[in-house]
């Protein structure tokens, strides 16, 4: 069953079992603006919870993008690359790189959709 | 003015066999052979035909699409954009250095070298340093050399393990990319509210792995950093040296040096601090001097006085490199040491103090409409946190861009990252009480608006040439050349 | 005014320095100078500069400044402009910008130009930096060692930072070893590949199959390049490079003893977001009218900080004016006939020097552009060989050993300074 989970950092993983989808969130989206540039990973990297995997751009800001967990790249989202600006149209669908999870647990250290919600909120100010 | 006609691009005024240029027609004797076919360049390169009336019309067309300090007022913060008085200009011509080829023999270059020796003497005593390079062709240029010299230093002196530097959060962007480009790994240091650096954080992140704090005096928000004493002894105690960023130098002129704050390396932005032209984006200069101690690590080449007086070209060999293929941007030199000369050391000592009245001038009289975060005197600039009554949705981009209508350069935007709605003025000491007045104005009645008729804010501006470019589109498909903009159709 | 600011006097303003640290005398400078007396002072300046004969290049070439070009760089609109960030009142910046990449990239052969890097040098620097940041994990960087030495010595300069590993590929006979290359190349781990084209000794190098066998390892072909001499020459474009860089000054720029000069960097379409600079791009406004914008700022240090392509912010500005201006005036056909004089003017001059007795080419089988090696014959040394052409007002060449220079020709030497070059020559055999 797939469940969505955040990261400080505004990235998300729609985790289903060992397999999870990695993008970055609709308040990041919003606050990135139209999105010009995704500079993603390759098949088989390998990245650490909290390791720099890729990095987006939009015309005035850029941002790193951080591992939510440990994982290993599968598939990056080819679509990207002509289309950034799905990304703005639909984050949640718009992944960036789809992963096998190493060790489901991290999960857990993550936040879920009502506490992501309740920082984002906070983080206003 | 006839934009209609030459305001396009010089490709599309081209026309088949048009020329404008004048060359000889030299016969050297026998035909010399030809070069092998395969290293001539086989399709030809697809450049203009425009005879040059029609080319000089092209550029002087577009010229009355640009706005520079000869037009109007910068009040642009950290970019001293100060008046670039034409004495230097015709200095530049009087001195006699067109003709000549960096690698003549010294003898015969001895006023070019006189310029360089002298400008380098003058920019240490105002700086309080030991020695200049003047070579760095940028600020930033001057930034990494300035940290090449700090890399070299502690490797001279056995000490591998300095391989950090601290920046403040509220540094210029250029500071951490320096260092990055230097090697370096970059440690952010705290900001206080007043945008002066947190001491504590500071203290908290000095080891024996950080080569170099580097910080500008005042700092990016205006304010002096009371705090420098303290910070130097700090810095140096934990073994680090202490980089200035003299972006902000202006309002120190007359007032105090970087190398008496405890400064071991400056940089100094010619193009800022010295009044030579912008030239849309360049050439500038950024000299980087140091204390005692450190002139053995500036880069080659280096220019020094032999016991005769005349002047010779060195090649340390313990210079951090080369950053460089000669001496710099030799004209920007000239300039900025005819502003030194016409000035003197009476109306050098002016320069601090009158750039902080303008600013602080400024300050009070706008502070009841935009939102003042830091209190007290400023120095030679200033941050607004945008406008008091946000509640129309008018943003600082708004306000800029309402400003171009009016024969203003908007002020510096979004910078530093401190305050959300930044808007950053610096008047410089060039500008008259009339200007000043005339911005106050224009920006009481901007602020009005705001509140009153926000939408005529909101789309401002109306009068410029063009008006709200599609700037994501240029991003997401970037056009960068005419090859590319037929294809493209624009 | 101070009245306004709540000070009575200027210390007021600045009563949060401490005072250990205020200037308690003037700056030890001269008092302030005049126009007339500055005047004076310059033309003294002047007097202790020499004016030469110029038969010297290394980098640096005397090639004819078009009279146009000066008056137009004056014009205050663009010479007093600051950097074009606000697009609405810097069309005139923004556009010619456009007009200088859209030139290089013709005369490169290549895709993309950034708006300009400082210098030559620099911009190979630069280069480096962008092969090591394209290809992924590796950090090895070859150099032909006819790459010029100033531009060795920068290369070497930048690598030590990032810890880029710089290994100098020999030459043989003038010219760069390729069976060395290959066995370098081999050896892995490659980034990027450097080259010269004219190399240092002025001779053109034969590059056929270098860029298919840096591809095949992976690894960017870069070719540092005179902009005049891509008139004329195989562009790297034509020969498969991926990054072209050096230094655009032989664009009429006059020498002005170092600068300010323009480095180039033009690269193809799929590195552009690793192109460090800025780049002008081309959009529409509100109302549909063609518009120019600095584009892709996100690679920039203002935006990325230290993950930036580079620190470069402030770049060589208006010069970029004078090489699009030089380039429209000239077109394809000035150029190349600007070559021409230049590459006739060259070996008439090797020719006039060999025929004096006293001098042979140092590598009389390798084709020349308009530079080249020339080796004294005993008992003439490079040193009395340049003293005798110093006196005679000549700068002969770059000194490049005892027994050798370096001597350039352009369109601006005539035939007869050709002759009195050789005479000077010819009258030192006794």
């Amino acid at each position: 069953m797939e469940k969505i989970y955040y990261r400080s950092s505004h990235e998300y993983i729609k985790a289903d079992g060992t397999t999870g989808y990695v993008g970055i969130s609709e308040y990041a989206a919003k606050q990135l603006g139209v999105v010009t540039y995704v500079d993603m990973p390759e098949a088989d990297d390998e990245f650490g919870a909290g390791e720099e995997f890729g990095a987006i751009e939009s015309r005035k800001a850029a941002s790193d993008l951080f591992a939510p967990v440990d994982c290993t790249v599968l598939e990056v989202n080819e679509d990207l690359e002509s289309n950034p600006k799905l990304i703005n149209e639909n984050p949640l669908e718009a992944w960036i790189m789809k992963v096998e999870i190493s060790d489901p647990s991290q999960l857990d250290d993550l936040m879920d959709q009502e506490a992501y919600d309740a920082f984002c909120a906070s983080e206003q100010h | 003015m006839n934009k209609a006609l030459y305001s396009n691009l010089v490709f599309d005024l081209s026309r088949k066999g048009c020329t404008g240029y004048s060359l000889p027609h030299y016969d050297y004797g026998k035909a010399a052979g030809e070069l092998p076919e395969n290293l001539r360049r086989q399709t030809p390169p697809s450049l203009p035909e425009i005879d040059e009336p029609s080319a000089v019309r092209h550029y002087t067309n577009s010229s009355n699409n640009n706005f520079g300090v000869d037009t109007g007022f910068y009040p642009l913060g950290s970019c001293t954009m100060k008046y670039n008085p034409k004495i230097n200009e015709a200095a530049v011509a009087m001195a006699g250095i067109a003709p000549l080829h960096p690698l003549q023999p010294v003898e015969t270059v001895q006023g070019a070298l006189r310029v360089y020796r002298t400008l380098e003497k003058a920019l240490s005593e105002i700086g309080g340093m030991a020695e200049f390079t003047l070579n760095p062709f940028a600020g930033a240029h001057g930034e990494y050399t300035g940290l090449m010299v700090i890399r070299r230093y502690h490797m001279a002196r056995g000490d591998e393990a300095r391989r950090r530097v601290i920046v403040p959060d509220s540094a210029h962007g250029t500071n951490p990319a320096s260092a990055a480009m230097a090697g370096f790994d970059i440690v952010e240091v705290k900001s206080m509210p007043d945008g002066t650096v947190d001491i504590a954080d500071l203290d908290s992140k000095l080891d024996e792995t950080i080569a170099a704090v580097m910080m500008t005096n005042p700092n990016t928000v205006g304010m002096f950093e009371k705090g420098i004493p303290e910070i130097a002894e700090m810095v140096h105690k934990a073994g680090a040296l202490l980089y200035y960023d003299g972006a902000n130098l202006n309002p120190m002129l007359g007032i105090a040096r970087p190398g008496d704050m405890g400064f071991d390396v400056m940089h100094i932005n010619l193009h800022k601090t010295f009044s030579t032209p912008h030239g849309g984006g360049g050439p500038g200069a950024g000299p980087v001097g140091v204390r005692a101690g450190l002139e053995e690590y500036l880069p080659n080449p280096r220019v020094s006085e032999l016991p005769d007086g005349t002047l010779a070209i060195d090649f340390g060999a313990d210079a951090f490199g080369r950053v460089g293929a000669w001496l710099g941007n030799f004209t920007v030199y000239i300039k900025a040491f005819a502003y030194i000369l016409s000035l003197g050391s009476e109306n050098l000592m002016r320069v601090g103090p009158l750039a902080t009245l303008n600013a602080n001038y400024i300050m009070h009289s706008l502070s009841d409409l935009y939102e003042q975060p830091i209190a007290g005197p400023c120095k030679h600039e200033f941050v607004f946190d945008g406008l008091r009554d946000k509640s129309t949705g008018v943003t600082t981009l708004h306000v800029a861009k309402a400003l171009l209508d009016y024969g203003f350069h908007a002020p510096t935007i979004y910078f530093p990252l401190l305050f959300h709605e930044s808007l950053m003025i610096e008047p410089t000491e060039t500008e008259s009480r009339p200007t000043l007045d005339a911005f106050i104005a224009t920006m009481r009645k901007i602020a009005l608006e705001a509140s009153a008729e926000p939408d005529t804010v909101k789309n401002a501006p109306y009068t410029t040439p063009i008006s709200h470019p599609d700037e994501d589109e240029a991003a997401l498909n970037p056009v960068v050349t005419y090859r590319q903009l037929c294809a493209k159709q624009i | 005014m101070l009245g306004r600011c709540g000070a009575t006097t200027l210390d007021d303003l600045y009563a949060d320095v401490p005072d250990a640290l205020r200037l308690k005398e003037p700056y030890r400078l001269p008092a302030p100078m005049s126009e007339p007396e500055l005047e004076r002072y310059f033309a003294d300046i002047a007097s202790q500069n020499r004016r030469l004969l110029c038969f010297a290049g290394a980098g640096f070439y005397n090639h004819y400044t078009p009279a146009a070009i000066p008056s137009l760089m004056a014009r205050s609109e663009f010479l007093t402009a600051y950097t074009p960030y606000q697009p609405e009142i810097s069309q005139g910046t923004l556009q010619y910008i456009f007009e200088y990449q859209s030139m290089m990239a013709e005369l490169t052969g290549l895709d993309i130009s950034n708006a300009s890097m400082y210098d030559g040098a620099t911009a190979t620097a630069e280069a480096m930096l962008m092969a090591v940041n394209s290809v992924r994990k590796k950090r090895r960087i070859l150099v032909a060692s006819t790459v010029a030495p100033a531009v060795q010595q920068v290369l070497a300069t930048y690598a030590a930072g990032p810890g880029i590993t710089i290994e100098v590929i020999p030459e043989d006979g003038g010219v760069t070893d390729r069976t060395a290359f290959e066995a370098m190349l081999g050896a892995g781990d490659v980034a990027g590949v450097i080259v010269s084209q004219p190399n240092y000794y002025g001779i053109v190098e034969d590059y056929d199959g270098w860029a298919d066998t840096c591809h095949s390892s992976k690894a960017l072909l870069i070719m540092n390049c005179h902009a005049s001499t891509l008139g004329a020459l195989r562009s790297p474009g034509e020969w498969g490079a991926d990054i072209a860089c050096g230094e655009a000054q032989s664009l009429g720029m006059p020498l002005n003893y170092g600068g300010p000069y323009l480095g180039y960097l033009c690269c193809r379409e799929n590195l552009i977001r690793k192109m460090p600079g800025r780049i002008v791009g081309a959009t529409t406004d509100a109302e549909g009218r063609r518009s120019f914008v600095l584009t892709l700022q996100a690679r920039e240090q203002h935006i990325r900080r230290q993950k930036a392509t580079s620190n470069i912010c402030s770049n060589q500005g208006i010069m970029t004016l004078h090489a699009a201006f030089y380039l429209a005036l000239m077109g394809a056909e000035g150029l190349r006939k600007v070559n021409t004089l230049s590459y006739n003017a060259a070996h008439a001059l090797a020719d006039a020097l060999c025929d004096t007795g006293m001098m042979r080419l140092k590598y009389p089988d390798k084709p020349f552009f308009n530079e080249f090696a020339i080796e004294t014959i005993e008992p003439l040394s490079a040193d009395a060989l340049l003293a005798a052409c110093l006196k005679k007002g000549i700068l002969a060449g770059v000194r490049l050993s005892d027994s050798s220079i370096l001597v350039a020709a352009t369109e601006m030497n005539s035939p007869a300074d050709i002759a009195l070059c050789a005479e000077t020559v010819k009258s030192l055999k006794s």
